[in-house]
Order: structure tokens, then sequence, then C-alpha cells
């Protein structure tokens, strides 16, 4: 009967000071302002403003010949969405220094006797010169401007089908019309979690180091670790209320859809959750001041979220150290995990791996950390 | 002012005394600048393929080699049927599927005309798009080799054709790296001055220590000039191991002059700065201050154009564009390094910034009170 009593007085204690971290959060109302409000903003900005879909490229036309044959494809080429015809110019130096005023991304050379050249020898150049200084965004307009000149070429030529015609059937799988939002969403909620979990339980455990606190609470009766649990409690809620928001908007706002099963998605979602919150932990254990927390976990979570996820920046093509680093990275299998279950709608049998990973990262942080969990202060 | 050298003094002591500052200083530009320029490598390259061959033709299999040996695609999964294909693409072992038709070969010999089936998967929409470009590119290009063979083409140009020739200008090798660095820098500079601005005064509040300041005779605008000039300093030395890293590491020499690039920093830590300090002026907690600068570096950062180019944006975000220091900083550096751009060409960002130089400090000497409470 004793030791039922026992840990029902401690399971109340436990709860006390769950209560005590929460009123702490909620009445920093500015803090919690931005940790409700940042995913919706990462969302928003992601969702909306952040595309690599090239539109509206400003470009200059230099035309050395001015027939009908150049006023034709520059007309075709400044009505497309893709660009917009800013100047023309009459030189190549011309070209170089809009090119370094940053006014322009590409220009489209015509030679002299562009028409006469089509029209006698059958063969006619345009050059495009690229801003290169962005690689993707330059191949992207050269293709684009190609394709445009291409079909002006074929309109010349009455569309004369050609023999031995190999086509192409294409199917874009799972996001046909490639939106940015596919692949940023199930990163965004890697982030939002490892931030809202990590960085902040970190820097809200070693607050108490650095205020001399933690004195207070190592000497109560409580046992010290449940205390750093104690303290984990609000920020599982916190980001229970982050991943909510991100799915609703994404669903509602972005159209994303969740395919999967949505409590799968939740789980694994809770287990990410868990994770972090031990990483945090960890993190705490070893700084002194809360600016070395903070940087730490930068330095340790936010960046290798940012890298090694690959939901900003192809994995596949790291140097093979890199690639080695990101598997022990917890958000690049949570990235895994929600693309899976959310976008492709598979079940639990397709990522029980990537979950028995999470699963045992946990632990092994957790067990780190109550092992050198120190009682005594300095 | 001679308070400020005083406080000056203080401070530059209190830096150099903080081994973690330090080791932040010297660590984050390393990690940076040697990790996050391999790690940020877009060029789309590497495209898992996967084959459904049902013809298993001369034809078909000079078409996998083709594709193979164009560099891009790597040859990762052979399956049977497409739903074996597209189980291989569920489970991310392959992000292309090409599926030949049984009698590819034939019915484009005999019946003049074949179809090829893609499937991509396109969550990564980027990838998606140049991938399937890529691999339709290299199709036309084997359907011109297979017309070749069949066809005596006469050794003119039978109709109008019009050869379209790129130049790529700037960075003829299309090296991604020429075009992260630069922009990593400004990254770097920024969250080193901002962070460390923003924490500054909101630790002397924690602490305490913001009392003895707030009675002694120190003007306001000594105590703000106090706190930026050490932390400007701080940043250039930053700008600089980063801007040797990119020398030695990466081979990075600016085209443009280093002085323009000094000129534009001095102006641009400045404004960030201030950004700082007035955000370090509303906090009280440093969890609080640690928390808005990293919100408001993330939205900056974000909408900088470092990682998508700002004309893509739809027009709200290019107007928000327009007041982030960061995105200036960040076509700066770029027309500086990889076009050679001069002081001239940069007169309207250098204003802009000067501009925000003046809003943010005196907004942080406004709002800076010397009560408690």
């Amino acid at each position: 009967m004793y030791g039922g009593q026992q840990l029902n007085k401690e399971m109340k204690q436990f709860f006390i000071f769950v209560k005590k971290e929460c009123l702490h959060i909620w009445r920093d109302r500015r803090t919690l302002f931005i940790l409700i409000w940042m995913p919706v903003v990462q969302i928003v900005l992601y969702g909306f403003a952040l595309t690599n879909e090239v539109k509206n490229s400003k470009i200059a036309i230099f035309d050395q010949s001015r027939d009908q044959a150049t006023m034709a494809i520059s007309n075709e080429i400044a009505a497309s969405r893709y660009f917009n015809l800013v100047k023309n110019v009459y030189s190549y130096e011309q070209i170089g220094a809009t090119f370094r005023q940053g006014k322009i991304r590409m220009a489209v050379v015509f030679p002299r006797g562009f028409r006469y050249d089509l029209l006698h020898s059958n063969h006619a150049q345009i050059q495009l010169i690229a801003d290169a200084s962005d690689p993707n965004t330059a191949n992207t307009l050269t293709n684009y401007a190609t394709a445009i000149i291409n079909d002006y070429q074929q309109s010349l030529n009455n569309n004369a089908d050609l023999p031995y015609t190999i086509k192409t059937q294409l199917r874009m799988l799972y996001n046909p019309e490639l939106k940015g939002a596919y692949n940023f969403v199930p990163g965004v909620m890697a982030l939002v979690l490892m931030l809202v979990c990590a960085m902040m339980t970190s820097i809200s455990i070693v607050k108490e180091k650095e205020m001399g606190t933690m004195e207070v609470i190592l000497v109560s009766p409580l046992k010290p670790f449940r205390i750093i649990i104690a303290k984990t409690v609000p920020y599982l809620l916190v980001s229970m209320l982050n991943i909510a928001s991100i799915l609703l908007l994404s669903v509602y706002a972005l159209d994303v859809p969740i395919v999967g099963s949505l409590w799968l998605l939740l789980g694994e979602s809770v287990l990410f959750t868990i994770t972090s919150l031990s990483v945090g932990i960890l993190i705490s254990n070893g700084a002194k001041t809360q600016q070395t927390a903070m940087f730490t976990s930068m330095m340790s979570l936010f960046l290798p979220t940012l890298l090694f996820s690959g939901f900003l920046f192809p994995v596949e093509n790291m140097p093979i150290p890199l690639q080695v680093i990101s598997n022990v990275v917890p958000s690049k299998w949570y990235y895994i995990i929600v693309k899976s279950v959310m976008i492709k709608g598979l079940g639990f049998s397709a990522v029980w791996k990537e979950t028995l990973i999470l699963v045992a990262m946990t632990l092994t942080l957790l067990s780190i950390s109550i092992y050198k969990f120190k009682i005594r202060l300095a | 002012m001679r308070a400020l050298k005083f406080l000056l003094q203080k401070e530059l002591r209190q830096i150099s005394r903080d081994p973690s500052i330090i080791r932040i200083l010297f660590i984050m530009p390393m990690i940076q600048l040697l990790i996050l320029p391999l790690a940020a490598d877009y060029e789309i390259k590497n495209i898992n393929l996967g084959v459904v061959d049902h013809d298993h033709s001369a034809y078909s299999t000079k078409l996998i080699n083709k594709i193979v040996s164009s560099g891009y695609f790597r040859l990762k999964d052979y399956s049977a049927s497409f739903s074996q294909g597209l189980r291989s693409i569920e489970l991310d072992k392959t992000d292309l599927i090409l599926e030949i038709p049984a009698q590819f070969e034939r019915s484009l010999v005999k019946e003049n005309e074949s179809t090829l089936f893609i499937a991509v998967n396109s969550i990564n929409g980027v990838k998606a798009g140049l991938g399937s470009a890529y691999i339709q590119g290299i199709i036309q290009n084997y359907n011109q080799d297979v017309r070749m063979q069949w066809i005596q083409f006469p050794r003119f140009d039978i109709q109008p054709t019009i050869e379209v020739t790129v130049s790529n200008w700037y960075n003829p090798n299309m090296n991604y790296r020429v075009f992260m660095v630069p922009g990593i820098l400004v990254m770097l500079v920024t969250m080193i001055g901002s962070s460390f601005a923003a924490n500054n005064i909101v630790r002397e509040k924690e602490m305490g220590t913001i009392e003895q300041i707030n009675v002694s005779p120190i003007k306001k605008t000594e105590f703000i000039l106090g706190k930026l000039i050490p932390f400007w300093m701080l940043a250039m030395l930053v700008l600089t191991i980063g801007l040797t890293l990119a020398r030695l590491v990466y081979g990075i020499i600016p085209l443009g002059h280093y002085l323009t690039i000094y000129t534009f920093a001095a102006v641009y830590l400045l404004a960030i700065l201030g950004l700082g300090l007035l955000l370090s002026t509303y906090a009280q907690t440093q969890q609080q201050s640690m928390l808005v600068s990293f919100f408001v570096t993330m939205i900056f950062n974000l909408l900088s154009g470092l990682y998508t180019p700002i004309e893509s944006m739809p027009a709200w975000a290019q107007w928000i564009t327009k007041f982030n220091p960061v995105s200036y900083f960040i076509e700066v550096m770029r027309m500086v390094m990889l076009k050679g751009s001069g002081l001239a060409d940069i007169r309207y960002h250098i204003l802009a910034l000067i501009g925000f130089a003046i809003f943010f400090n005196s907004w942080a000497i406004l709002n800076y009170s010397k009560r408690s409470g």
C-alpha cells in the first residue's frame, strides 16, 4: 500500500512541476506567440513565396538584323510567361554592363542578316547568353528559350511529320503540377519540431543553470531527472499544436493532401518529437550558458536538418562522408517517413525500418543523458 | 565620448574572455564554409533510373546505354513489370522509370512510330522537371541517331534550321559552389552579427548588470555605439575569415574588388547589428531574444534569394524583399564576386542599406530606456 501512496505522491509532484513549466511558457506571451506562428509563417513562405519555378525572368535582346524573322522570334519570347523583356541593347559591352548591374538574367543575340541566312542557306544562328552565376536558373532559361525558338522553326516547316518518330508519354507521380510545397511541407515539419523541442528545451534547462536556480531544483525532493522530463512536457504540447497547424495549412491552404493514414502520421510525429526532446536534454547537459546552448542546437540540429534531411539539398549529390553523416541526423528519417506516409500514402510496412531507427536513437540519447546527468553542480 | 572608450574596452575584454564566443566565432565559419557548399549542390545529376524493358531488343539496349552514359542518370533497378518499377519509386530506390514497350524496335521500324512511357517521382518538383527534360532530350537525340541510320540526309539542311548556341557567362563550368559560397558567407555574417547583438543587451538585463550602466553617466547613444562597434569588428573579422576560406578552399577569387565588398559589408553590418540591438531592447529574456532574432533572420534568409530566385516569387514576397537587408547583400556579393561589379554598379544598394542602418539604430537608441521595468 505504501508503495502505491508513494507513487501517487510522486506523480502529483511531477504534475505540479509540469504545471509550473506550462505556466512559465504561457506567461511569456512573446515566446509563445512566435512558437505558434513560426510554422505558419514558414509554411506560407515555403508554400507561396519560395519556388524555383522560373517566370518573368528579365532579359535583354541584342538584335543586329531587325528583320521580320527576328522581330517574330523576339515577340514570341517576350510574350511567354517565362520572360520579361526589359531592355534592347546595342553592343556586347552593353550586355556585360547590364549583367553587372544585375538587371537581366539572359540576353538573346541575333546576328546580322538573320532572315537572309535562314531563307538562303537554310541555316541561321541565335546566341543565348545566360548569367550562369546561378547555374540551374541559367539552364532552365536557355531550355525555355530554345523551346520557343524551336517552335518558331517548326512553324516555318509547316509541322512536316518526320519518319521513325519515338514519342514519349510522361507521367508525373504524386505531384503532377510540380509544386514546391510537396517537398517543403515534410521538411518544414522536421525543422519546426527540431527547433521547438530541442532548442527551446535545451535553452530553458540551461537557463536554470545560468540563473543559479538549478541548485534549488537539485536539492528538492523530486528526482532531478523527472524535473528535466517535466520541463519537456510543455514543449511537447506546443509541438503537437504546431503539427496540427502545419497539417491543416498544408491541406487547406497549399492543397497538399494527406494521402496515407493520419494516425500513423501523428504517431510518427510524436515519436520524432520525443527524439528531438532527448536531443535537447543531451545538449543542455553539456552547455553552461544559454548562448552556448543555442549555438550548439543551431550547429548540431538546425543546420543538419536543413542540410541533410534532403528537403533543400539533394543528399545524393553530397560527397560520401557527408552522406554517411546524414544517417545520424534524426530529421532525415522523419522526413522520409512523412514523405512516405503523407504524400505517397504508404502504410507502416513501408516505414518500419525508419521508425525503428528513430526509436533506437531516442533510447540511446536518453540513456546517455541519464548517464551523464550530474546531481552535483560544478 | 570618453565613456565610449571605456565601454568599448569593457565589451572587448568581455568578448575576448568568453571562450564560448571565440569558439563559435571560429567554428561557425569553418563548418558553414567547409560543409555547406559541399552539401548545397543543387545541380541535378545522379538521377536514379529504373528500367522496365519489355522489348529486350538491340534498340532498347542502345537507348538505355545512351541514357546511362549521359552522366545524369544512374541505372539502379531493372524491373520485370511496371508495378514492380513503381514499387522501387515508392521505396525511393529510383526517381524515374522508363518503360520500353514490347515490340518497341519493330513498331518503330515498321510503323514509323513507337511510344515510350516515363514515370517520374515529382515530390521534388525541380528534380522531376529537369530530370524529365534531360531524358526527353536524350531520347530525341537517340531518335535522331535512328533516323540517320535509315534515311540518307543531304549534306545541307533541307528545311530552314535555326541553330541555338548557348554561352554561360560568369560561370562557364556551371559550378554550383561558385554561386552558393558568396551567399553562404552573407548568411554566416548575418547570423553571427544579429544573434550576438540581439543577445547582448538582454544578457545584461537578465544578469542584472544593466542596472550599473543605467545609473552611470553613459549616454544612450554611447551605450548603443559601445555595443555596436565591438560586434561590427567581430563580424568583419568573420567576413575576412570567410573570404580567406573561400579563396583557399574553393579558389573563389572575387572578380571585383575586395574593397567593394568591404565597403558594402561595413554599411550592411551597421544595419543588421542595429536590427539585432533593436530586438534586444525589446526582449526581456535571452530565450525570447534568441527566438525572435532567429525568427527574423529565418524570414530574411528565406526571402533573400539565397535558395530560390527573387523573380520567381509572387509580387507580395518581392515587395517584402525590398525591405530585407540580407537580399541586398546577397545580390551585391554575387555581383561583385562573380560578375566584377564595382561601387558604381551597386550605388543604389548602398544607399538603401544606409537608410536601413539609420532607421534601425535610431529606433534602438530611442527605445533603449535607462529605466528598468
